[in-house]
């Protein structure tokens, strides 16, 4: 166990009270219950306010654009797969912006563990709907609630087998704690999709709101079916928890051109080259 | 002066005479679908194992079956330059071929048509019984490749080695199959059909074939390329392909990337990782990666992009060649940050600037471009081998991790700051799109912002430093100065040559660097000459008005090629006529 000192303490930009604060807290439990030291891992984010957390932890980072962390993310641990690979961004960001990105990460499998924080809401542009946002939800761009249904970023998930797929709450600390935990230590693409609220700009989806909601899952996380069932329910009660996992190798792992560590270190084969232009001959 | 025959009508031979001096120009047309692409790919290598020179270029239209494609090859002893115009033989597996291109043969030139057509008989047609000598429709293109193999006094070994290679997967039977064919209508040709001897064999060095793509690829092989992300698009998946079927033995991840924003966006995440990298795209692919260049200008990331131009907008001629991205790549992403753009002319320009490429990038940490287009990605030449032990080792990362405490990724001792790698060390590397200090941390103070956006501007010293001058070659204060950039550069020598054969005071001056620019190395060659005119494949002439915006010169004359056409040594020609008259 490390001191979460470890990872420093910064002047953050996110309003008091913001569930972002709860996340970071526990991200920075999470790593430094499994001994993870700050050189060792990479944290990759894109736009909005979540994204800021690369700024806000003693990490290496790579603070991108916006929708697009998956994308950077894999790839690191593609080229080097000794990285431990952390995502965090927002349900705009990863959801909207990300979207292909996301459906493609769950195909291509690379491990690495996404954090999204789902505040059902844009807060760094002030308040308009999100691809999470509830149908009805009246907002500052959608006068007469919004008419769109709402992305299920867990069911889209479990719908295309993701390895892990799981859903937190900021709220209940230990909960978010050990469901991070959980999902770096799953051999591959691991989907947290942690409740956390904006406090300024989503007046409907509070820490009360989510409370009030949020059970523990009781259910096998190898049942598919079931993991389907429990995905698709939000509203008065939104389980929470693992709700799916299946083991499968991950893309980094079966590379051969990683086997013997990161593509960095590898130093030019001229003879190899030569051959392979000779070959034009 | 060659002696050889030509047929007057399908069956009766008589002997003319034909100049075959140090070239010879054959064109072969079809349907996609008739193989004539295994044809072109295997004669091609032949006449290169044979000693010859070749230029082989592709039109082919964008679908799978149908159409009609040719691919003209132009065959030499010494070097040759540019695709041919007219030609000494054409091969029809089409009716329609013949109409297509029997205006374009040389007097007097041949053509090979099938013996099951009803064409009427004419000076040099040569009626081939397919019927016979290939069993079925699918050995058609391979007893085509036998009899012009043996017009040209091939070997039949150069061929047979290549068809077992060729058909080996596909099992012993095809493969003596095919060598039945080739070997049947080899015999045909030696006793029915009249010769065109090949240029004279250049024995000085033993040479290569490949297309521009090709040479890209090893040009990338060559610099340590580690990550290649993409998206495949035409013309530039053979890049990709190339560098797919080298991963494994060269150590090199390739991405095929769920659209162009996420290939790049992974390339920036593997170079930050360490991992040289290249991105392989066309104008329409290029165009939704633009934010990511922008990324890799505020971030500092080292990236290549290989952009291989075909006509657009949007769609445009999926597959015909133009050279009108230059404004796109030159102001791709927004914000302001320095760049380099190479524009390869040649085959070994595809090779050693790509490699330089990856050192730029490297060296100033940011993007780098590789601007090629259509024609040069897929035309196949012969090449003397790289020259591999000659190359600069390419820039390096910081591979240390002194005083990791306190590492700053952006720090303000110079334009260029060490770049560490995650993992390396316990030096904490943090790369931001937001404006940042030097540890790379968002900030919004308006003096750190003006630093680091001077900072960043500061490393065109670096690319400055290294800018490929322009060649210039012709006479000195020409009365006529030819401008071209890339694979134009190529059509503009043979012209200069060819005006000055023809007694005009010619010269040409060719970019293979179109940015940045040094006026110094070019300004007195434009202010020396009588007329200048830029010849590019496009229709508004960027490169001139770039020109016209860095240094004040404005180019009046143009010759443009926008039809998704190839630039020949004919078309320019033709259109320079009205400008020599006035001269």
């Amino acid at each position: 166990m490390i001191d979460t000192k470890t990872y420093g303490e910064f002047k953050t930009s996110w309003c008091p009270g913001c569930g972002n604060h709860d996340v970071l807290v526990a991200v920075k439990e999470a790593l430094a219950g499994q001994g993870i030291l700050p050189h060792q891992f990479v944290m990759v984010s894109g736009i909005g306010q979540a994204a800021k957390i690369v700024h806000y932890l003693k990490c290496n980072g790579f603070n991108g654009l916006h929708g697009r962390a998956l994308s950077p993310a894999q790839a690191v641990k593609l080229v080097n797969p000794e990285m431990t690979v952390l995502v965090e961004s927002g349900d705009g960001c990863t959801y909207g912006e990300g979207g292909n990105h996301f459906l493609a990460a769950i195909r291509r499998n690379v491990n690495i563990t996404l954090i999204v924080h789902d505040n059902q809401i844009y807060g760094l542009t002030k308040g308009q709907s999100s691809p999470t946002t509830m149908t009805g939800h009246v907002t500052k761009n959608n006068p007469l609630g919004v008419f769109d249904q709402p992305f299920n970023p867990v069911a889209v998930a479990v719908a295309m087998r993701a390895g892990f797929v799981a859903r937190t709450f900021s709220g209940f600390h230990e909960h978010a704690v050990q469901t991070i935990v959980q999902a770096m230590r799953h051999p591959g693409f691991a989907l947290v999709d942690m409740h956390s609220p904006c406090i300024s700009f989503n007046k409907v989806n509070t820490f009360a709101w989510y409370k009030a909601r949020c059970k523990e899952v009781s259910h096998d996380p190898g049942d598919w079916a079931s993991a389907m069932t429990v995905a698709a329910t939000f509203g008065e009660e939104i389980p929470i928890g693992v709700l799916f996992r299946e083991e499968r190798p991950s893309k980094d792992a079966q590379l051969p051109q990683c086997a013997d560590g990161a593509l960095y270190r590898k130093t030019v084969d001229m003879e190899a080259v030569k051959r392979r232009m000779f070959a034009h001959a | 002066m060659v002696k050889i025959h030509v047929a007057e009508s399908p069956r009766s031979w008589e002997t003319k005479e034909i100049f075959v001096h140090e070239e010879l120009h054959l064109i072969m047309g079809g349907e996609a679908g008739q193989g004539l692409d295994t044809v072109s790919g295997l004669l091609v290598k032949a006449v290169v194992r044979s000693g010859r020179h070749l230029l082989g270029a592709q039109h082919v239209m964008s679908r799978v079956r149908g159409g009609h494609n040719n691919f003209r090859l132009r065959i030499g002893s010494r070097p040759v330059q540019g695709p041919p115009d007219t030609f000494h033989l054409l091969a029809a597996m089409s009716q329609e071929s013949v109409d297509l291109h029997k205006d374009k043969l040389k007097d007097p030139g041949i053509i090979l048509v099938d013996a099951a057509w009803e064409l009427p008989a004419g000076p040099g047609m040569v009626p081939i019984p397919f019927a016979e000598l290939a069993s079925r429709p699918v050995f058609r293109n391979v007893a085509l490749l036998g009899v012009i193999g043996a017009m040209l006094g091939l070997e039949a070994s150069l061929f047979e080695e290549q068809l077992k290679e060729e058909f080996s997967a596909k099992g012993d039977k095809i493969v003596s199959s095919n060598l039945d064919v080739l070997a049947s209508s080899m015999k045909w040709a030696a006793e029915n059909a009249p010769s065109l001897p090949l240029p004279k064999a250049d024995d000085a060095i033993k040479m290569l074939s490949m297309d521009g793509n090709q040479a890209i690829v090893l040009g990338a092989l060559a610099a340590g390329v580690r990550f290649c992300g993409y998206y495949p698009m035409s013309p530039a998946t053979s890049i990709a392909e190339g560098l797919v079927h080298a991963a494994v033995e060269m150590g090199v991840v390739v991405e095929q990337a769920e659209d162009e924003i996420a290939a790049a966006n992974m390339a920036l995440g593997a170079s930050y990782a360490g991992a040289r990298s290249i991105v392989p795209t066309s104008g329409g692919g290029f165009a939704l990666m633009t934010e990511a260049v922008s990324l890799a200008g505020v971030s500092e990331t080292p990236v290549v992009f290989a952009v291989i131009q075909r006509p657009g907008p949007a769609t445009g001629l999926a597959t015909r060649t133009e050279q009108a991205d230059l404004d796109l790549v030159l102001y791709a992403g927004h914000g302001e940050f320095p760049r380099a753009i190479l524009a390869p002319a040649t085959l070994e320009d595809c090779f050693y600037l790509t490699h330089k490429a990856f050192d730029l990038a490297e060296k100033s940490q940011g993007p780098v471009f590789v601007l090629s287009d259509q024609y040069l990605a897929s035309a196949a030449r012969s090449v003397a081998p790289f020259d591999l032990d000659g190359l600069a080792p390419i820039a390096t990362p910081d591979l240390g991790d002194t005083d990791p405490g306190n590492y700053r990724r952006y720090n303000w001792d110079g334009p260029i700051s060490p770049r560490r790698i995650p993992g390396h060390g316990e030096s904490l590397v943090l790369a931001d799109s937001h404006e940042h200090n030097e540890t790379g941390n968002i900030i919004e103070d308006g003096g750190i912002r003006v630093r680091m956006q001077d900072k960043r501007q500061a490393k065109m010293a670096t690319l400055l430093a290294e800018v490929l001058p322009p060649e210039f070659s012709g006479d000195e204060d020409p009365d006529l100065l030819l401008v071209g950039w890339g694979s134009s550069c190529e059509v503009l020598r043979e012209v200069t040559a060819k005006l000055r054969d023809d007694g005009t005071r010619a010269a040409c001056l060719c970019f293979t660097q179109v940015w940045p620019l040094l006026p110094d190395t070019f300004m007195p060659r434009l202010e020396a000459a009588g007329t200048v005119v830029a010849v590019e494949g496009n229709s508004t002439a960027q490169f001139a008005g770039l020109l016209r915006k860095t240094t004040g010169f404005h180019i009046q004359d143009t010759v443009l090629r926008y039809d998704g056409r190839t630039l020949t040594a004919g078309f320019v020609m033709e259109r320079l006529r009205p400008i020599l008259e006035a001269l």
